[in-house]
């Protein structure tokens, strides 16, 4: 009888062993969620997420010449952030394939060194796997000394493979304040990876 | 404690006193705990559910004010499914594995105990937060970022450590019903000898170890966003709202099952006993459930077809959803095919299983509606879902559990039930619930948002009959309360086989179960 307690009793221990970890690894796998979450929108294109390729790559992609897709530009500040920001031009008609530039202003309006960070976005969603930058001033964060204003470069490519109901492509960026003591590092621990959502 | 003491406590009646229930460790005395502990949170939350159609009696505002609305949608909402129902089918649990399956208790009675007593401290929590500065939480019961973080009042921190309590005390609720099934089961009670209601919260408990730390994990997520500086669900720091969405259903789906599979399991237990007929397709039964289940984790975006999901992943998260269709007629079949030339006689609890059956059934069909993605798209936020769920919770769930308290409460408390008040609470009940709920399909396709404290003339009369419904409802439940402490004070003593076609081990012990059951184990056959 009371062997059998004992051995009710150890096996009862190794449910509550396993089950915890279980449970301790589905806590886990909550959080794990986050990175996979922005590594399956990466792939898919999914939340207008845009890609980001070598220039080498862009200037290969053969350009489309019977094609023209529009793309408009968007620039929105987030409140806490008190700089000026807009795009230098509000459309641009492209051949898909055509590495293409343009610029964004961005103005300090404040007397003291802030840095931003922007955030990219493109409308319609179907459209963000298509739509590839080279060089982007939101691949990093944008720091400005005291009432600096800046021309801040834009280097795109709309993939040939956009499909052919797209006539028209909408970028728009929001610039955040950059949280001070959290570094790109930190960031990308906790986002996981910052990159794959620029 | 001298040993003698101790010695009686284990082999004699239960203690006296108060600090019996505070110390307990029996698994009779946390059951009838947790029973009365989810009773008084129904009530709690009907209360709540009272001011809101009171509020929606008329259109315009009268009772309350928009923000105070809000609080009473969103806690009646966070009551009824982590204090009431998810309570009950524990204290059903508790009650029933250990004589079901011929074994002494629990498992890990002293954690049982400690499942238990965190549950008042984290619904008086979760309640405080209506008294505090800023009132309660007011995002809804699905506390959608950055509505509940960037938005929510202070008090949200309360609600999340409220709930992180909840997760704790249904995770080791969990585990000591897999440890009990698992290894406690009398000689000769193979896993598929086990009455339903045992299978059904087995797999159950699987569940809750699954998805109450992914819950306990978006909280933690919410609250760092709210104190610690972390972006999970903030766009300015590289978060994104929808993931906030993604998390929580990943809990929110399996969560629904959660609820209802344990009234399926009862249900299976009623039926049978009242048609006089072994459950048809016992096997079938099980893997229903067991697939059920399974679906529920590969499903859960179908609550988020409004949120701009590509074409193909509305197809596909359509297509599993309609799926679940396919176990739960199963389930429907069966339990008709039980009835089905039974000598059937319609006690109490039949009529609540039966009705169970009947307006789970309408509840499926709307939510096979809502499946469809195009058409959700009518229905999404509408009052259309309201309906739709509380037909599958209040009149699924809630009558389930107000079946098996009638079912099982002459064993309990060794008095019979008064068979006349029993039924006339069943029908009172049964026709007000559809008063309540019924209308609010017709002005949900019309068109009509949840969650909002007025509402456009033209709804204001099914609103009106809506409400005249849920008073009805309402005052039910405190007749209900009436007859609960009439059974427990007195009436016609039951037997221990109590129901003429009930079969299973708990009928073989006397009424009221004594204190300590099966401490030799029965003998299976």
């Amino acid at each position: 009888m009371t062997m059998e307690a004992d051995q009710r009793r150890q096996a009862n221990q190794r449910v509550v062993k396993r089950l915890g970890i279980a449970a301790m690894l589905m806590f886990g796998f909550g959080f794990a969620l986050v990175p996979l979450y922005d590594v399956f929108c990466d792939i898919t294109g999914l939340n207008g997420k845009t890609g980001r390729i070598e220039l080498e790559q862009a200037l290969s992609s053969t350009v489309d010449k019977d094609r023209l897709v529009t793309v408009e530009f968007l620039g929105t500040v987030h409140s806490d952030l008190p700089w000026e920001f807009k795009p230098m031009v509000r459309r641009v008609k492209v051949h898909p394939g055509e590495v293409t530039e343009v610029n964004y202003y961005a103005r300090n309006l404040t007397d003291g060194q802030v840095a931003g960070q922007a955030i990219p976005s493109v409308a319609p969603g179907q459209a963000a796997k298509y739509f590839n930058k080279t060089e982007c001033f939101c691949f990093t964060r944008q720091t400005l000394a005291a009432g600096e204003g800046k021309e801040m470069p834009l280097r795109f490519v709309v993939d040939p493979g956009l499909p052919e109901e797209v006539r028209t492509v909408s970028l728009s960026y929001t610039f955040f304040q950059a949280k001070d003591e959290v570094t790109t590092e930190t960031i990308s621990m906790e986002k996981g990876s910052l990159d794959s959502i620029l | 404690m001298s040993t003698a003491t101790t010695h009686d406590e284990h082999h004699h009646g239960a203690p006296s006193g108060l600090m019996r229930w505070v110390k307990t460790t029996n698994h009779k005395d946390i059951g009838t705990l947790y029973l009365w502990f989810a009773f008084i949170m129904l009530l709690v939350g009907g209360a709540m559910a009272m001011v809101i159609r009171a509020e929606l009696f008329q259109p315009g505002m009268q009772v309350v004010d928009p923000q105070f609305f809000n609080t009473m949608t969103t806690m009646h909402g966070l009551i009824m499914v982590f204090g009431a129902i998810m309570p009950a089918m524990v204290g059903f649990a508790n009650w029933q594995i250990p004589m079901m399956i011929g074994a002494p208790d629990m498992a890990l009675p002293r954690m049982n105990n400690w499942s238990f007593w965190i549950l008042p401290f984290a619904g008086t929590m979760l309640v405080s937060t209506l008294f505090m500065e800023g009132g309660g939480p007011a995002f809804g019961w699905t506390f959608y970022a950055p509505l509940s973080t960037t938005f929510a009042p202070a008090s949200t921190d309360f609600f999340i450590f409220a709930v992180h309590m909840l997760g704790f005390s249904s995770i080791m609720g969990a585990i000591n019903i897999i440890a009990t099934v698992l290894n406690m089961r009398a000689p000769g009670m193979t896993l598929m000898k086990m009455p339903l209601f045992v299978w059904t919260w087995f797999i159950t408990a699987f569940l809750l170890i699954a998805v109450m730390p992914v819950l306990a994990g978006v909280v933690t997520m919410m609250l760092t966003d709210r104190n610690f500086g972390t972006s999970f669900f903030d766009a300015a720091g590289g978060g994104d709202p929808v993931l906030f969405q993604h998390v929580f259903w990943f809990f929110g789906h399996p969560e629904v099952y959660i609820m209802i599979l344990p009234s399926f399991g009862i249900v299976s237990e009623i039926i049978p006993t009242f048609a006089r007929k072994k459950l048809f397709g016992y096997s079938s039964m099980v893997y229903a459930t067991a697939s059920i289940a399974f679906l529920s984790f590969i499903v859960y975006a179908h609550h988020m077809f409004t949120t701009g999901m590509p074409v193909a992943g509305e197809l596909y998260f359509m297509y599993a959803t309609i799926m679940i269709a396919v176990p739960t007629a199963v389930k429907v079949f069966n339990w008709t095919a039980t009835m089905w030339r039974g000598s059937m006689t319609f006690e109490t609890p039949m009529l609540w299983a039966v009705g169970f059956v009947f307006l789970f059934t309408i509840g499926g069909f709307t939510g096979l509606m809502m499946g469809v993605a195009p058409t959700d798209m009518q229905y999404h936020d509408t009052y259309f879902i309201v309906a739709h769920f509380h037909y599958v919770l209040a009149a699924g769930a809630l009558f389930a559990i107000l079946g098996g308290v009638y079912y099982w409460i002459p064993k309990w408390t060794g008095n019979m039930y008064n068979e006349r008040l029993g039924k006339i609470h069943f029908w009172w009940s049964a026709i007000s619930i559809n008063v309540l709920f019924f209308p609010q399909h017709f002005i949900g396709l019309a068109g009509m948002p949840r969650r909002i404290p007025d509402y456009s003339l033209q709804f204001a009369d099914w609103n009106m009959i809506s409400s005249l419904g849920g008073f009805a409802f309402g005052l039910a439940q405190i007749f209900f309360l009436f007859i609960v402490i009439k059974t427990i004070k007195g009436g016609e003593k039951a037997s221990g086989q109590v129901w003429e076609g009930a079969e299973g081990l708990e009928w073989t012990v006397a009424s009221p179960a004594p204190y300590h059951t099966f401490a030799t184990a029965p003998e299976v056959k």
